[in-house]
């Protein structure tokens, strides 16, 4: 059996069972010889079209192409593409769905994704859609979770920093609800705390915690997911002041943590994560946005030859 | 004013919306764009109700309701009832329901959604309890009181 969706373009399209084929076979994908993984997309042309500047999904969804053997199309800088001379994205997505077997996008317009699905022949796969969703972000976070504690049922998850904003965090937290007694704790400033709906939406689902304090439930937990608190959401610098320093991570945090903690991130980090923590086994970050390519490579195959 | 002291001129051939939420008279003839009505348009605002406390009336000369302003009524005024007239007898009598989906009717508040940017058709999934609708395309939801602005 293959997928329910033929577009990946919210995680909340997804099924349990969807996200578990995605993650299963992208865990086949880990292991697969090269010259098998080759065979996958031969012959096949995918359209990348970056709209909007990004480098670990852009990279990482190019290079799953090139593992599966398939060729890409595409920009990475919209200067270059016709909307500069003003054709909608509607008409844009019409004319590369005639050339190309499948299309990732990225774009800052929110529901932008959602559009091209709909006037699309091909598949889509949203990389990306301004604040809204970037469902292959939480599919790796998951597959991530899952590699490395062998289950995502009674997991105890950190989500810290900026809450109110974050679209990997709120997205995340829609995807545990698939799973069994998971554990959430929300952990940020009042200002960037998890918006009430997705609380009220999950609280049926997640146990879910709040708190400003990092270390009150740091000891608990198995994993750590920190999100960057970007100074352009704040109307007040004085708070931002107040607040930037407050959930910086550095080495002293694993004085109080178990064992088996691990921290992850969507990277880019700028100074919430200090290098000193790098080196060390908690610091899962770098191997989730390796787990990128498994992920994608998985997210293509399974589309491979859908019929929309 | 008692529910039964009130007095609306009565309408030959149109349409009477009863059990309309108190405040919401107004705004539906904004909706029906009656601003400037050709024919008689009778409302009563703030009327005592016994099974509401408060209620609007709207009675309207000469207009059939449309499927779509139907919908849009249903999105501010949940149970409210209308009554269809011709020749001066109610030929039809309906509750009006919420509607599932919004199709058109409603523009997404959202100035970042494509719908707003490339002037799409608008869809919503609306949601109850409380009353949301959550756009098609950028996912976000309003709430009741934005909902109400965003009738079109």
């Amino acid at each position: 059996m293959g997928l329910s969706l033929t577009d990946i373009i919210s995680i909340c399209d997804f099924s349990k069972k969807d996200i578990e084929l995605v993650l299963e076979t992208a865990s086949q994908m880990d292991s697969l010889p090269k010259e098998k993984k080759a065979r996958i997309l031969e012959n096949r042309v995918i359209a990348s079209l970056f709209f909007e500047p990004s480098t670990r999904t852009r990279l990482s969804f190019e290079t799953a192409i090139q593992n599966l053997g398939g060729r890409v199309v595409g920009f990475s800088d919209p200067a270059v593409s016709s909307t500069s001379k003003g054709e909608t994205l509607s008409d844009s997505i019409r004319m590369v769905s005639g050339y190309a077997d499948m299309i990732i996008m990225r774009h800052s317009i929110e529901g932008a994704a959602r559009r091209a699905a709909e006037v699309s022949k091909k598949p889509i796969i949203n990389g990306g859609d301004g604040a809204n969703q970037h469902p292959t972000q939480t599919l790796l976070d998951l597959y991530t979770i899952k590699k490395e504690f062998k289950k995502i049922d009674g997991i105890k998850i950190g989500l810290l920093g900026d809450l109110k904003y974050g679209r990997t965090v709120h997205s995340l937290m829609y995807a545990l609800a698939h799973y069994k007694n998971v554990e959430v704790f929300c952990i940020a400033p009042e200002s960037l705390k998890m918006p009430e709906e997705i609380i009220k939406d999950n609280s049926g689902q997640l146990e879910i915690k709040e708190t400003k304090n990092l270390h009150e439930f740091l000891p608990e937990l198995d994993v750590l997911y920190a999100t960057r608190i970007q100074k352009e959401r704040f109307a007040d610098e004085f708070e931002y002041a107040q607040i930037k320093n407050v959930f910086i991570l550095g080495r002293e945090i694993l004085e109080k943590t178990k064992e088996q903690f691990r921290i992850m991130h969507p990277l880019p980090r700028v100074n919430e994560i200090k290098q000193e923590l790098d080196s060390t086994p908690a610091a899962l970050y770098f191997e989730q946005a390796k787990n990128g390519v498994p992920v994608r490579e998985a997210i293509l195959s399974l589309l491979k030859g859908v019929e929309k | 004013m008692k529910e039964s002291d009130i007095r609306l001129v009565p309408i030959k051939n149109g349409t009477a919306l009863d059990h309309l939420p108190a405040g919401t008279a107004l705004k539906i003839l904004e909706i029906l764009q009656l601003s400037k009505p050709e024919k008689a348009v009778t409302l009563a605002i703030n009327t005592e109700s016994k099974s509401m406390g408060k209620k609007d009336l709207v009675f309207i000369e000469g207009k059939e309701l449309t499927k779509s302003e139907i919908e849009k009524i249903g999105l501010l005024a949940k149970g409210a009832t209308i009554n269809v007239i011709k020749g001066s007898e109610v030929k039809s009598k309906a509750k009006i329901e919420l509607p599932e989906k919004a199709v058109g009717i409603i523009r997404c508040l959202n100035p970042k959604c494509i719908s707003s940017i490339e002037n799409l058709e608008t869809k919503f999934s609306i949601l109850q309890g409380p009353l949301r609708a959550k756009c098609f395309y950028c996912e976000k939801t309003m709430h009741e009181k934005e909902i109400a602005n965003a009738i079109r």
